[in-house]
C-alpha cells in the first residue's frame, strides 16, 4: 500500500486514475490545479506523487521546484501530454523523477511507481541478487543458476540486473528501454523482446520452473517459484 | 594552399589595401614637396642670377669691357656664399673674376648651368648660375652658390630608404590595427552568431555604444534574432497545443477503453475486441508521436537541444539494441570500423534516426543478408550510412518514399505507420544534413551527410 497524491487537471482521466490506484489497493489524494497540489505536498507524507505537466494556477514544473524548495524529496512521477522532445529533460531537471507521456497504458504507471518506490527504499548496498536459484554477483559480474555459471554479454548482465533489483514487479518494455538502455526513442519493433527471449534462453533453459516470465499486455517481471 | 586562403581573408587584404594607399599618398606629398622645394628655391636663385646679369650686361653695354671689369671687382666682397662670376675669352682664358678657372658646366636649360666649384681647398660647392655671351669675343659667367640646397637634396637622396623603410612599418602597423579593430568586431559578432545557431536562442549579440555600421549590423542581428525566437515559442506553443489536445481525449479513450477491458473476462470475445481497440489506439499513438516528432524536427524547435555528439557511440548503442532482432532474422549487422566522428546533434533524434533505418534494413532484407552501418569523417562532412542487401528502392520511387505516409506496394502489409523515413529526413533537414538514398547493388544505401562541427574558434 502506497500514500499516493494524484495532481491532474483533467477530470475524467483524474478519476480514472484514482480509481485505479485506489482498486490497486493504495490511498489516494488528489487535487485539480498546481496550488491545491503544494499545499496537500508539503503538508502530508506521500509515499509518491504524480502531477500532471500543465496545470491552472502553477504549471506542473514550478509546482516540483517548489516542493524541492521546500526540501521535500518525495518521488515525482510527471505526466505530460506536451510534446516530447525535450520535455522530459525539463521535467527532470525540474525534480521529477520519472517522466510518462500521455496515453499511457495504466499497467505502465503501476510498473513505474513499483519502480520509484522500490528506489526510494535506502537499499543496502548488495552484492548478490538472488531470486530463486538464480544468483547474481555485482562484483565479478558473473551469473549462475542453480551452481552452474552462465555466460552473459555486458547488456545481458545489466537486463538481468535491472529485472532482478525489481524482482516480484512488472517491468515494461520501455522501462526496460529507458534503463538499460538509456534510450527515448521508439524503437519500431519489439527488440526489447528480442533480448528478453535471448536471456531466458540462457536463464531458463533445461530448468524446470521458469524464473523469468511474461506478463501479457504489460511486460516482464522474474520471480522464483511460488 | 595555405597562400590563397591567406589572401581570402578579410584581414589580409585590409592591410594590403590601407598599406598600398597609405603608401601611395606619403609618397605623393613627400614628392610634391621636395619638387616644390626645389623649384621655388632654384626660381628665387635663377631671378637673382638674371637681376645680376643685366645689370652687368648693361654695364657692358655702357661702359665697355674695362667698365664691366671694374663693376665685377667691386662686387667680390659679396664673397663666397654670394654671387660668382667669371669673364672670360671665347676660349674661356679667364679675364678677371673671382673664380679662378672657368667649370665644367653642365647644360641644364638654355640659359641656365649648374657646375662644382672649390672656395677654399678640398671643399667643394655647387653653384647655379648662366653663361652670358658679350659682343667682342667675350663670354660672362654668373651665378650663386647653392650648397645648402645641393646639400640639403643629397641628404633627402640618402635618406629615401629609411623613408621607405618607415613608410612601410607605419602602412603596415596602421592596416593591421584598422584590420584587428574591425575583424575584433565582426569576430565578437560572429562568434555570437555561431552560439546562437548552436541552439541558445536566448543569446544576443552586444551592441556597442557609438551607433557607427557595426552597432547598426548587431542592432538588427538581434531584431532577426528577437523575430526567430518568437516564432519558435510560437511555433513550439503550437505543437504543444495541438499534441496537448490530442493527446487529452486519446489518453481518456485508452482509460475507458482500458476500464471496460477490466471488468471482462479475458478469454471472452469482447475482451479480444476491446483489445484490438486498445492496441489499434496505440498504433494511432504511435503514428501521432510520429508525426509530432516531424513536425518539431521541421519546425527546429528540437534544435534548442543541440550538442556536440560522436556518432560512433550512437552507432554502436544502437546496433547493439537491433543485433539480436537482425541476427533472428538470419542476417548479419556490423559496424564498418571508423574514426572519430563529432557532429553538433539532438542525440535522441538522431538515435530514433538511425534506429529507422536499421529497422528499416532488417525489415526489408531477406535471410542470409547483410546490413552494413557505417559513420566516417569526409571532406564534405560526417556521413552516417545504413546499407542492406534487400531488393532496394527504384530510383523513381527514391524521393517519393521520403514523403509522408508513403508506403511502395511491396511494403503495404508489413507493420509501420509510413512515416519511419519521413523522420529520418525531417532529422536530417533539421540538422542541415542531406538524406541520400543510394543504390547499393543490390540492396539499399541511405545516407545521412552532417556538416563538419567547426572545431576551435
Amino acid at each position: 500500500m502506497m500514500r499516493i497524491l494524484v495532481v491532474e487537471d483533467d477530470l475524467e482521466a483524474q478519476k480514472y486514475l484514482v480509481n485505479g490506484l485506489k482498486e490497486a489497493g493504495h490511498v489516494v489524494d488528489d487535487a485539480a490545479e498546481g496550488e491545491t497540489g503544494l499545499a496537500l505536498a508539503l503538508s502530508r507524507p506521500y509515499d509518491v506523487a504524480i502531477i500532471d505537466r500543465m496545470l491552472p494556477k502553477m504549471d506542473g514544473l514550478k509546482l516540483v521546484e517548489e516542493i524541492r524548495e521546500h526540501g521535500n524529496a518525495t518521488p515525482v512521477l510527471f505526466l505530460s501530454a506536451l510534446s516530447e522532445v525535450d520535455d522530459r529533460v525539463k521535467g527532470l531537471k525540474a525534480g521529477g523523477d520519472d517522466y510518462l507521456t500521455k496515453p499511457y497504458a495504466f499497467v505502465e504507471l503501476l510498473a513505474r511507481l513499483d519502480a520509484l518506490m522500490r528506489r526510494r527504499q535506502p537499499a543496502a548496498v548488495k552484492t548478490r541478487l538472488l531470486v530463486g536459484d538464480l544468483e547474481l554477483d555485482l562484483l565479478s559480474r558473473g551469473a549462475r543458476r542453480n551452481g552452474t555459471p552462465i555466460d552473459l554479454q555486458p547488456r545481458e548482465f545489466r537486463l538481468l540486473e535491472y529485472l532482478m533489483r525489481h524482482a516480484n514487479q512488472v517491468v515494461t518494455r520501455t522501462m526496460l528501454l529507458e534503463s538499460v538502455w538509456e534510450y527515448h526513442f521508439d524503437p519500431q519493433t519489439n527488440v526489447i523482446d528480442v533480448h528478453i527471449s535471448r536471456l531466458r534462453a540462457k536463464i531458463d533453459k533445461g530448468f524446470e520452473h521458469p524464473l523469468l516470465h511474461t506478463v501479457r499486455g504489460a511486460g516482464y517481471m522474474i520471480r522464483a517459484q511460488a | 594552399m595555405r597562400k590563397l586562403k591567406l589572401f581570402r581573408t578579410l584581414a589580409f587584404r585590409i592591410v594590403l589595401i590601407y598599406f598600398v594607399a597609405f603608401a601611395l599618398s606619403a609618397a605623393a606629398i613627400v614628392a610634391f614637396t621636395y619638387w616644390n622645394t626645389v623649384t621655388a628655391l632654384n626660381g628665387q636663385t635663377d631671378r637673382d642670377v638674371t637681376d645680376e646679369a643685366n645689370v652687368l650686361s648693361e654695364a657692358y653695354d655702357r661702359l665697355g669691357i674695362v667698365g664691366l671689369i671694374d663693376e665685377i671687382i667691386a662686387r667680390y666682397p659679396l664673397g663666397p656664399q654670394g654671387h660668382l662670376y667669371l669673364l672670360a675669352h671665347t676660349d674661356f682664358r679667364r679675364v678677371v673674376g673671382n673664380l679662378d678657372d672657368w667649370p665644367q658646366t653642365e647644360q641644364l636649360s638654355d640659359d641656365t648651368v649648374e657646375f662644382n666649384y672649390e672656395p677654399r681647398l678640398h671643399e667643394i660647392h655647387r653653384a647655379r648660375g648662366r653663361i652670358i655671351p658679350l659682343t667682342g669675343d667675350y663670354e660672362l659667367l654668373v651665378a650663386r652658390d647653392v650648397a645648402e640646397r645641393y646639400q640639403t637634396e643629397q641628404q633627402v637622396q640618402a635618406n629615401l630608404p629609411w623613408s621607405v623603410l618607415l613608410m612601410v612599418v607605419l602602412g603596415l602597423a596602421g592596416g593591421a590595427l584598422i584590420s584587428h579593430q574591425l575583424l575584433a568586431r565582426l569576430d565578437a559578432i560572429n562568434r555570437t552568431s555561431r552560439e546562437i545557431m548552436a541552439g541558445d536562442l536566448s543569446r544576443r549579440v552586444r551592441v556597442g555604444r557609438t551607433g557607427d555600421e557595426f552597432d547598426s549590423l548587431s542592432e538588427n542581428l538581434n531584431r532577426m534574432l528577437d523575430r526567430t525566437e518568437r516564432l519558435m515559442k510560437g511555433m513550439r506553443e503550437v505543437t504543444d497545443s495541438v499534441a496537448h489536445d490530442l493527446r487529452t481525449p486519446l489518453n481518456r479513450l485508452r482509460n475507458r477503453l482500458e476500464s471496460i477491458s477490466n471488468g471482462l473476462d479475458p478469454d471472452s470475445t469482447e475482451a479480444t475486441a476491446v483489445e484490438g481497440a486498445i492496441a489499434e489506439t496505440d498504433r494511432l499513438i504511435a503514428t501521432f508521436n510520429a508525426l509530432l516528432l516531424i513536425a518539431e524536427a521541421e519546425a527546429g524547435v528540437a534544435r534548442e537541444a543541440m550538442a556536440p555528439l560522436d556518432l560512433r557511440g550512437v552507432v554502436e548503442g544502437v546496433t547493439e539494441l537491433y543485433a539480436p532482432l537482425a541476427e533472428e532474422n538470419n542476417l548479419s549487422l556490423d559496424i564498418a570500423p571508423s574514426g572519430e566522428a563529432v557532429i553538433q546533434g539532438n542525440k535522441t533524434l538522431i538515435e530514433q534516426a538511425l534506429a529507422n533505418l536499421i529497422d528499416n534494413a532488417i525489415k526489408y532484407t531477406p535471410p542470409d543478408g547483410r546490413v552494413r552501418v557505417a559513420v566516417q569523417s569526409t571532406p564534405l562532412g560526417v556521413a552516417l550510412s545504413v546499407a542492406d542487401t534487400g531488393p532496394g528502392i527504384a530510383a523513381q520511387d527514391r524521393a517519393r518514399v521520403l514523403e509522408r505516409f508513403v508506403r511502395l506496394e511491396e511494403s503495404r502489409n508489413s507493420p509501420g505507420t509510413g512515416l519511419g523515413l519521413s523522420l529520418v529526413a525531417a532529422v536530417a533537414r533539421l540538422h542541415d544534413a542531406t538524406l541520400t538514398l543510394a543504390d547499393n547493388a543490390p540492396g539499399l544505401k541511405a545516407v545521412l551527410l552532417f556538416p563538419s562541427m567547426r572545431t576551435g574558434a
